[in-house]
C-alpha cells in the first residue's frame, strides 16, 4: 500500500531519517559487521595482533563438544520453554474467555509477570527453590520426601529455570491466546452449540483450529524469547550450572567472550546465533504465515 | 455467553483462581520475606505471614543500610538510574520512530527502498547477539558508565518504527489533502495532525518500552562498571551474590519489590493500551 497523496521536498525527509539512520548504523550494522569480520579472525592473548583464518573459528567450534552440548541444552529449554507455556496459557485463556463476572480483575492479575524483569524473576525463583533456605524445597523434603537440590542435580537445575521462564512468559502468551480467541466470531460458536456441540467439541473443532495462527505466532516468539532473553534468568538462578548443564548458547556467548577472552570464537557463535533468529523469523512470515489455515 | 452451564462456570473461575494463585505467589513470597528480619527467614521454613519490619527493611535498602555478604549500594541510587534509562530508551525510542515512519510514509526520495529494509532487519536481531562488538563500540566512544552508553544501543532498533508507518498507513489521505490545501507544510501537518491522531499508538508504546527499558539486564552488565551507574536489576544479582546464609533475603526482597513496582504500575494503570499496543506490535 503506498500514499496517492505526498510531500515533495528534497532535503526534509533526510533530515527526518537521519537521526534513526545515524544509531542503527553506529549501534548496529557497523557491531554487526565486526561480528561478521572477528568470526573470521583469530587474536593473540594480549589482543596484539590479528590475523585471518577463515571458517576455523566455526570449525573449531562445530567439533567442540562443550559448544554442541550447549546447542542440545538450549534446543531442549526453549522446547520446554514454548510448549508449556504456550500450554498453560491456552489453558487459561480458554476458561478466562468463559468468565464474564471478574474477568477484568483476573487479567490483571495475570499480566503481573509480564512486568517483571527477568533477573528478577530469577531472584525470586532462586529464592523459592534454595535448598537451605526456600519455602518449596523445604515443603518438598517435608511433606513429599523429595530433597531438591538444583546446585548439584542438573536435572533440578532444568525444571528451575524453565520454571521461571515460563512463568515470565505466562501473562505475554495468555494476552495473545485471549485476544484471540475474542476475535472469533460468536456466530459460529453459536451455529455449533445449536447443531449440539458441546464446549469441548467446539474447542477442538471451531476455537484451536482458529487459534493456529496466533499458536504458531507465539511459538516463534517464545523460542526467541527463550533464546535471548532468558540470559538473565540463567545468570540470576544457576549460573550455568552444575558443571555447564545449563549454559544456553547466550550465556556461552558471554562466558567465552567476556570471561573467557575467546574474541573470535564469541563472534562466531554470535555469527551462529543471528543466523538462528534470522531463520525463525524467515520461517514465521514465509512458511507459518501462508500454511496456518483459517 | 452461549449457554448456561453452571458446573463449567465453576470450573473456570476455579482454574483462574488456581493460575492466579500460582502466578502470585512467588511475589507474595517476595512480599512476606520483605517485612521479616534476616534470621527469621533463615529458620526453615520461613514465616508465610508478613511480619513487622516492612519500613526498617525498605529504608535500608533504599539507602545501602543493608550487612549482606554481597553487594549493599543503595537502591534508591539503582532506581534513578533504571528510571533515568527507561524514560530516555522510551522517549528516545518514540521520538526518532515518529519521525522516519514519517518520513517513509509520506516522503518519495531516493533510497527509501533500502533504508526501509534496513530498518527491518534490526528487528531481528536483538542487542545479545552482538555484545561484544557493541560493547567495543562503545567503550571506544567512550561510553561506558554513562546514561548515553546505556540507553543509545538499545534505542537502535526498529519496533516503533514499524507501528508507527502502519498507523500512518490507515490515516485518510484526505486529511493530508486537506491540510495543503489550507497551506500546511509537512512539519505542520505532522505536529497538528498526525501526532494527535497517534496518540493511543505513542501511549502502548510507552508502556511496551518502558518496560523494556526497565528489565534490561545483560546490555547495563557490560556498559556499567561502577556501582553508582547500576540499574535495579543489575544491582539485585550483585546482592545475592553471599550464598544462601550470607545474603539479608529480606533486604534483597525489599529490592525485587521496589525493582518490579514502577514497571507494574505503569502496566496496570495502562493496561488498556499496553494490551491493545502489544497485539498490534506484533501482528
Amino acid at each position: 500500500m503506498e500514499k496517492r497523496v505526498l510531500f515533495e521536498l528534497k532535503g526534509l525527509p533526510w533530515l527526518l531519517m537521519a537521526p534513526q539512520l545515524a544509531i542503527i548504523g553506529v549501534f548496529f550494522f557497523w557491531p554487526a559487521a565486526q561480528a561478521l569480520l572477528q568470526s573470521l579472525q583469530e587474536q593473540d592473548a594480549f589482543g596484539l595482533s590479528t590475523r585471518w583464518v577463515g571458517l576455523d573459528n566455526f570449525r573449531t567450534l562445530l567439533s567442540d563438544s562443550a559448544y554442541l552440548e550447549s546447542f542440545l541444552t538450549t534446543a531442549l529449554f526453549s522446547v520446554l520453554v514454548a510448549v508449556l507455556g504456550i500450554g498453560l496459557s491456552l489453558i487459561l485463556a480458554i476458561f478466562a474467555d468463559r468468565i464474564i463476572r471478574g474477568a477484568l480483575l483476573y487479567r490483571t492479575m495475570l499480566i503481573v509477570p509480564y512486568a517483571v524483569a527477568p533477573a528478577v524473576a530469577g531472584v525470586l525463583w532462586v529464592f523459592m527453590f534454595s535448598p537451605s533456605i526456600g519455602v518449596v524445597s523445604y515443603g518438598l523434603s517435608h511433606f513429599l520426601g523429595f530433597e531438591w537440590n538444583h546446585l548439584l542435580n542438573s536435572t533440578h537445575a532444568m525444571t528451575l529455570i524453565v520454571a521461571a521462564a515460563v512463568w515470565k512468559q505466562l501473562s505475554y502468551n495468555f494476552l495473545f491466546f485471549l485476544a484471540g480467541l475474542q476475535s472469533i466470531q460468536k456466530s459460529l460458536i453459536e451455529a455449533a452449540a445449536i447443531d449440539g456441540a458441546s464446549p469441548w467439541r467446539r474447542f477442538w473443532t471451531i476455537q484451536l483450529p482458529l487459534l493456529s495462527p496466533t499458536t504458531f505466532f507465539l511459538l516463534v516468539i517464545n523460542m526467541v524469547y527463550a533464546f535471548f532473553d532468558t540470559f538473565a534468568i540463567i545468570d540470576a538462578t544457576t549460573h550455568g550450572g552444575p558443571g555447564r548443564d545449563t549454559v544456553i548458547l547466550v550465556y556461552k556467548v558471554y562466558q567465552d567472550g567476556f570471561k573467557g577472552g575467546d574474541i573470535g570464537g564469541s563472534a562466531a557463535q554470535s555469527v551462529i546465533l543471528m543466523v538462528i533468529v534470522v531463520a525463525l523469523t524467515v520461517f514465521q512470515f514465509r512458511y507459518v504465515e501462508k500454511k496456518v489455515q483459517y | 455467553m452461549v449457554e448456561r452451564r453452571p458446573l463449567l462456570e465453576v470450573l473456570a473461575h476455579a482454574i483462574m483462581i488456581l493460575g492466579l494463585l500460582i502466578v502470585a505467589f512467588p511475589l507474595y513470597l517476595a512480599f512476606v520475606a520483605s517485612t521479616h528480619t534476616a534470621q527469621d527467614i533463615l529458620q526453615a521454613p520461613m514465616p508465610l505471614v508478613p511480619g513487622a519490619h516492612f519500613w526498617d527493611n525498605y529504608s535500608a535498602a533504599l539507602t545501602g543500610q543493608g550487612g549482606g555478604a554481597g553487594s549493599n549500594a543503595p537502591v534508591g541510587r539503582m532506581m534513578w538510574v533504571s528510571l533515568v534509562t527507561a524514560l530516555v530508551i522510551t522517549f528516545g525510542k518514540i521520538s526518532i520512530s515518529l519521525l522516519s515512519a514519517f518520513a517513509l510514509v509520506y516522503f518519495r526520495f531516493p533510497f527509501r527502498g533500502l533504508f526501509f529494509w534496513a530498518i527491518f532487519v534490526t528487528l531481528m536481531l536483538p542487542v545479545e547477539v552482538r555484545i561484544g562488538p557493541t560493547y567495543k563500540v562503545v567503550s571506544d566512544l567512550g561510553m561506558l558508565n554513562s546514561y548515553a552508553g546505556l540507553t543509545i544501543p538499545l534505542i537502535a532498533s526498529a519496533t516503533a518504527t514499524f507501528l508507527f508507518r502502519q498507523f500512518f498507513m490507515t490515516v485518510p489521505d484526505e486529511l493530508l489533502e486537506a491540510a495543503r490545501m489550507d497551506g500546511a507544510g509537512p512539519m505542520r501537518f505532522f505536529k497538528d495532525i498526525l501526532l494527535p491522531l497517534s496518540r493511543t499508538s505513542i501511549a502502548a508504546l510507552f508502556v511496551i518500552q518502558f518496560i523494556y527499558g526497565w528489565n534490561q539486564y545483560l546490555w547495563p552488565l557490560l556498559a556499567t562498571t561502577s556501582e553508582d551507574m547500576y540499574p535495579v536489576v543489575v544491582g539485585i544479582k550483585r546482592m545475592i551474590a553471599g550464598g544462601d546464609s550470607g545474603n539479608e533475603w529480606n533486604i534483597v526482597m525489599a529490592t525485587a519489590i521496589l525493582a518490579m513496582l514502577p514497571p507494574a504500575v505503569v502496566v496496570i494503570l495502562m493496561q488498556r493500551w499496553f494490551v491493545k499496543g502489544l497485539v498490534d506490535t506484533e501482528k
